[in-house]
């Protein structure tokens, strides 16, 4: 087998990625971000944009179905987790694997088409599942209130093995509990792999194809190369990722419901992708990292802590400002998101990369010109 | 035959809307060449200027219920009673129709901030960017409207005189059995009088005839030294009236709430698309075949055969079509045919 | 014991509504000739040559490369086939970098129209590194390896095109106007690489206007016009044909 040879920027890329991830649960408690649940969201969306910039970083097609694979994920992981084991790793392999073929068909009948066309199928793709999921297929998914993994489930690996399941069901890694930090080292060791596998991507001749497909997919035919298989695996691999995350999701809380997987939904990956910087390596995993933390934030402002926060202004200018910045914090959270996913692409399409790698040129050339 | 009439009468109100909105996204796609996600927003800001309307006229004042005499009782009056009497009741009953008095500037008003401030910048760009830069603006406006309006659905009824049904069926000579409400009725004979309208003005006026032109052929328009720009904003801004006027006269069947501009925004690109991207026509037969379509797979029969085919029927149809004839049902020939 | 006979174009009709581009074209190409197709706008020049990479398919006739059908196949099937296009304006990929522009078609070359090749770096890719800065030295490009396309001027753009097609080692090039809109100097140059690829043996079919380039290089020439072919021959015998100065002289006139 081939060793992988990465160049040493890349060796120190995912040494000090890993180190960081790993070592969240410390460095991240004065920004209040210590505790295990948002650590998961974490790493669940860090990989669920990896994935997605696979497709629409690299080959520039854009999806709005990707939230299906991560319903299909999560689902199948729970019924995995009903059927055959309480034990995550059949659960995660499965999920993935569902969401592969998934991803396979849907992929398949989209991209027959490119553009703005491809985008409207996935869409009404992701509408179709996710009506399906919500009123049609309820014996598998249990339409509105969600499926839930059950004290009385079969688990018929789990009785092979007679492991027994004691207090409510929770997902395991061979006898380690997945919630709570184990659960975030679970995800947190999935978001390092994805991320290796994508570094390999982009570092790979396929990924050199992926992006000239994106600069000139007509001139890549007339080059000699059959543009359709590499766009359906590079569709399938993002909607594995998506796929996974959606596993990582139950594993962390065994719940699947189908507002996961509305097309809105996808939005908001996109919207991580293109803050971070689509098509850049790093770049949607900080976008990930950034909207979940700042919802978090966000999300938890309500009235009064804000009339407590602006408390050092003037009554009436405290009172103004609040009603201004209201409408942006607790369940306005989506306003600032979509406010913020407009001032993106009007004014930073590149993404936050594109936005540190202006300012380190500013600051790099700054010693030229004095030298001059 | 009964049951068949019905679900066409049911369809076609429907499909008015689709229609409606899918004829101003058409508009913008064939002669700005934007995709406009924030279109469906529209459709639900026209809904809330009925809303809007309604809860103006209805402005009230406490005033002390006369009628309860062992306490002291209190109750809302709109000031529009106090003022006008029973005229004043009348005006608040017609709220819905009045409201499209306002609703014209009004959405005109912000298809021009929308055009001049946000839209124009993206011609030039992908439609990727368009796509997502008008998705984000969707998500602005309608948690705006919720955040001012709250999160459930509004009622808004018709006018008392047509909030019954009318016996369609003793008109066209078949059962007595066969009801349908007035007001949808009239939501039908309504958008067919706007898109009679707009395919007027496109057809007789020199304006229209530029619009045309810029549709089949923007660049050769361009050539002939036209300035085919300038018309972009009164076009859009046709759009966005029609989109908001199908909202105004809709929220008595459907009491509006934030999301009804992305529930119908994803229906009406399926619409365009099937009917054709950049046919006028094709966007409005698609908009009432689809509508039909739909209300016939939510008939029982047809369920008990394929349950929940109505949730998915359009988009089905919507695969179909893109995979064996990408331009739709009337696009013309080589209109983004890959 | 002829010459191999490479490119056969038999019967060929293609027409648009109502617009007859082409009628009845029989040609053949030989092995290791250049052989120049001439005539005036709208004579049907480009659709041949897009009939003959796949883009478009001709209502009547076929065309044969070694013996193989091509009519009807996929472009890239056309491409990895031997025949590779020129366009006339050049089809880079403008993100990538110069460098990147000509591995894409080597990586065609190779690896053919479809790899999964996630697993190896591209800087393990020293054979396909090495054939595009070969080409590109050839070029004079190689100085800008690292440039990205997008930037490059016209003519420098132009030169890549040529390089990414000469990088596949065609059994067949064809030339879109390659002069076309180049200043005398760049044509000249233009004129001497074709030279040297015709040392190598390279068959090469080139649509031009530029009669001087067409007069230099072209081991034979056919006319087009209207749609059909109505001298061919060696230079020598199409510079004086009546026929094609009258249709020629004819364009004149009329503008």
């Amino acid at each position: 087998m081939k060793m992988f040879k990465l160049s040493s920027k890349d060796m120190m890329l995912m040494l000090v990625l890993s180190a960081a991830v790993l070592t969240m649960p410390i460095w991240l408690v004065p920004f209040g971000a210590g505790y295990p649940d948002l650590m998961q969201k974490f790493a669940i969306f860090g990989l669920f944009a990896v994935g997605f910039n696979i497709l629409f970083g690299l080959t520039g097609y854009l999806s709005f179905g990707h939230a299906a694979f991560l319903g299909v994920g999560s689902y199948t992981a729970v019924w995995s987790f009903k059927l055959l084991s309480m034990n995550v790793l059949p659960a995660v392999m499965l999920g993935t694997i569902v969401a592969g073929l998934f991803a396979v068909l849907i992929g398949y009948v989209s991209l027959r088409r490119t553009g703005i066309y491809f985008s409207i199928l996935t869409l009404a793709f992701a509408q179709m599942c996710y009506n399906l999921a919500y009123s049609v297929l309820t014996p598998i998914t249990n339409g509105e209130t969600g499926l839930r993994v059950l004290r009385d489930d079969p688990r018929v690996l789990d009785n092979m093995f007679g492991v027994v399941q004691e207090g409510s069901p929770v997902g395991s890694l061979f006898g380690v509990n997945m919630q709570g930090y184990p659960g975030f080292y679970f995800c947190a060791v999935m978001l390092l792999i994805g991320f290796f596998i994508s570094l390999l991507i982009f570092r790979s001749p396929f990924g050199m194809k992926l992006i000239a497909i994106k600069s000139n997919q007509n001139r890549m035919r007339y080059t000699g190369f059959n543009t359709r298989p590499y766009l359906l695996i590079a569709f399938v691999i993002s909607g594995m990722y998506a796929g996974l995350s959606g596993t990582l999701m139950a594993v962390t809380d065994p719940l699947a419901g189908a507002e996961r997987m509305q097309w809105t939904a996808s939005g908001e990956v996109v919207l991580m992708t293109i803050l971070g910087g689509m098509g850049t390596l790093t770049g949607p995993l900080f976008g990930a990292v950034l909207i979940k933390y700042f919802e978090n934030i966000f999300s938890a402002f309500n009235e009064s802590s804000l009339l407590e926060i602006f408390s050092f202004l003037p009554e009436p200018l405290q009172h103004f400002v609040v009603t201004i910045v209201h409408p942006f914090v607790g369940e306005g959270w989506h306003l600032t998101l979509g406010a913020l996913f407009m001032i993106i692409v009007i004014f930073l399409p590149g993404g936050l990369v594109e936005g540190f790698g202006r300012l380190s040129k500013k600051f790099k050339s700054k010693p030229t010109q004095k030298s001059e | 035959m009964d049951a068949i009439l019905l679900q066409i009468l049911n369809g076609l109100d429907k499909g008015g809307a689709y229609a409606l909105i899918a004829l101003g996204l058409t508009l913008v796609f064939g002669t700005l060449g934007v995709v406009n996600f924030a279109h469906g927003a529209l459709f639900m800001l026209g809904a809330f200027c009925a809303v809007t309307f309604q809860k103006i006229l209805t402005i009230s004042v406490k005033v002390k219920d006369e009628s309860v005499t062992f306490f002291d009782a209190y109750k809302e009056v709109p000031y529009l009673e106090i003022w006008w009497g029973d005229t004043g009741l009348a005006i608040i009953d017609w709220a819905v129709p009045l409201s499209i008095f306002m609703a014209i500037p009004v959405m005109l008003l912000i298809g021009l901030l929308m055009e001049r401030g946000l839209i124009q910048y993206f011609y030039k760009r992908t439609h990727a960017e368009q796509i997502l830069v008008t998705f984000g603006l969707a998500i602005v406006l309608q948690e705006i409207v919720k955040s001012f309006f709250g999160a459930n659905p509004i009622p808004t009824p018709a006018p008392d005189i047509v909030a019954g049904s009318a016996a369609v069926g003793s008109w066209l000579g078949l059962s007595d059995n066969i009801v349908y409400p007035y007001w949808r009725l009239i939501y039908l004979a309504f958008s067919l009088l706007v898109i009679f309208a707009v395919f007027a003005f496109l057809q007789f006026t020199t304006f229209g005839m530029v619009v045309r032109a810029g549709m089949s052929d923007r660049e050769t328009v361009g050539l002939l030294g036209i300035n085919i720009e300038r018309r972009f904003t009164i076009v859009f801004g046709i759009a966005t009236v029609v989109a908001g006027l199908a909202g105004v006269m809709y929220t008595p069947i459907l009491p509006p709430d934030y999301h009804i501009g992305m529930d119908f925004l994803v229906l009406s690109f399926v619409v365009v698309v099937v009917g054709g991207m950049g046919s006028l026509p094709g966007a409005v037969s698609a908009g009432f075949l689809l509508g039909i379509l739909q209300s016939f797979a939510s008939m029982n029969e047809v369920k008990s055969i394929f349950p929940g085919i109505d949730q998915i029927i359009i988009y089905l149809v919507a695969v179909v079509v893109l995979l064996v004839r990408p331009r739709g049902l009337m696009g013309r020939k080589g209109v983004m045919e890959d | 014991m002829g010459n191999n006979i490479v490119l056969d174009i038999a019967y060929v009709d293609k027409s648009f509504g109502g617009l007859q581009a082409l009628s009845n074209i029989n040609l053949q190409i030989e092995e290791g000739k250049t052989h120049a197709i001439i005539g005036p706008n709208g004579a049907g020049k480009s659709t041949l040559l897009n009939v003959c990479i796949g883009r478009i398919a001709p209502d009547r006739g076929t065309v044969t490369f070694n013996g193989e059908l091509i009519t009807g196949k996929q472009p890239h099937e056309i491409n990895q086939a031997g025949v590779v296009r020129v366009f006339q304006t050049p089809e880079i990929f403008p993100e990538l970098t110069v460098l990147e522009n000509v591995m894409i078609p080597a990586f065609a070359k190779r690896d053919g129209s479809f790899k999964f090749n996630a697993f190896s770096l591209l800087s393990d890719e020293t054979d396909i590194v090495a054939d595009a800065e070969h080409v590109l030295d050839d070029m004079g490009l190689l100085g800008q390896s690292a440039h990205v396309a997008g930037s490059m001027s016209r003519g420098d753009k132009r030169r890549l095109e040529l390089a990414m097609g000469l990088v596949q080692h065609p059994k067949l090039l064809l030339l879109d106007e390659p002069t076309a809109g180049m200043s005398r100097a760049d044509t000249n140059a233009t004129i001497d690489t074709l030279k040297r690829i015709k040392e190598r043996g390279m068959t090469k079919v080139i649509i031009e206007h530029d009669m001087h380039v067409v007069f230099s290089l072209a081991d034979k020439i056919t006319v087009l016009a209207q749609g059909m072919i109505i001298a061919e021959g060696a230079p020598e015998e199409i510079r004086g044909n009546p026929k094609v100065q009258e249709a020629y002289l004819g364009e004149s006139t009329d503008e």
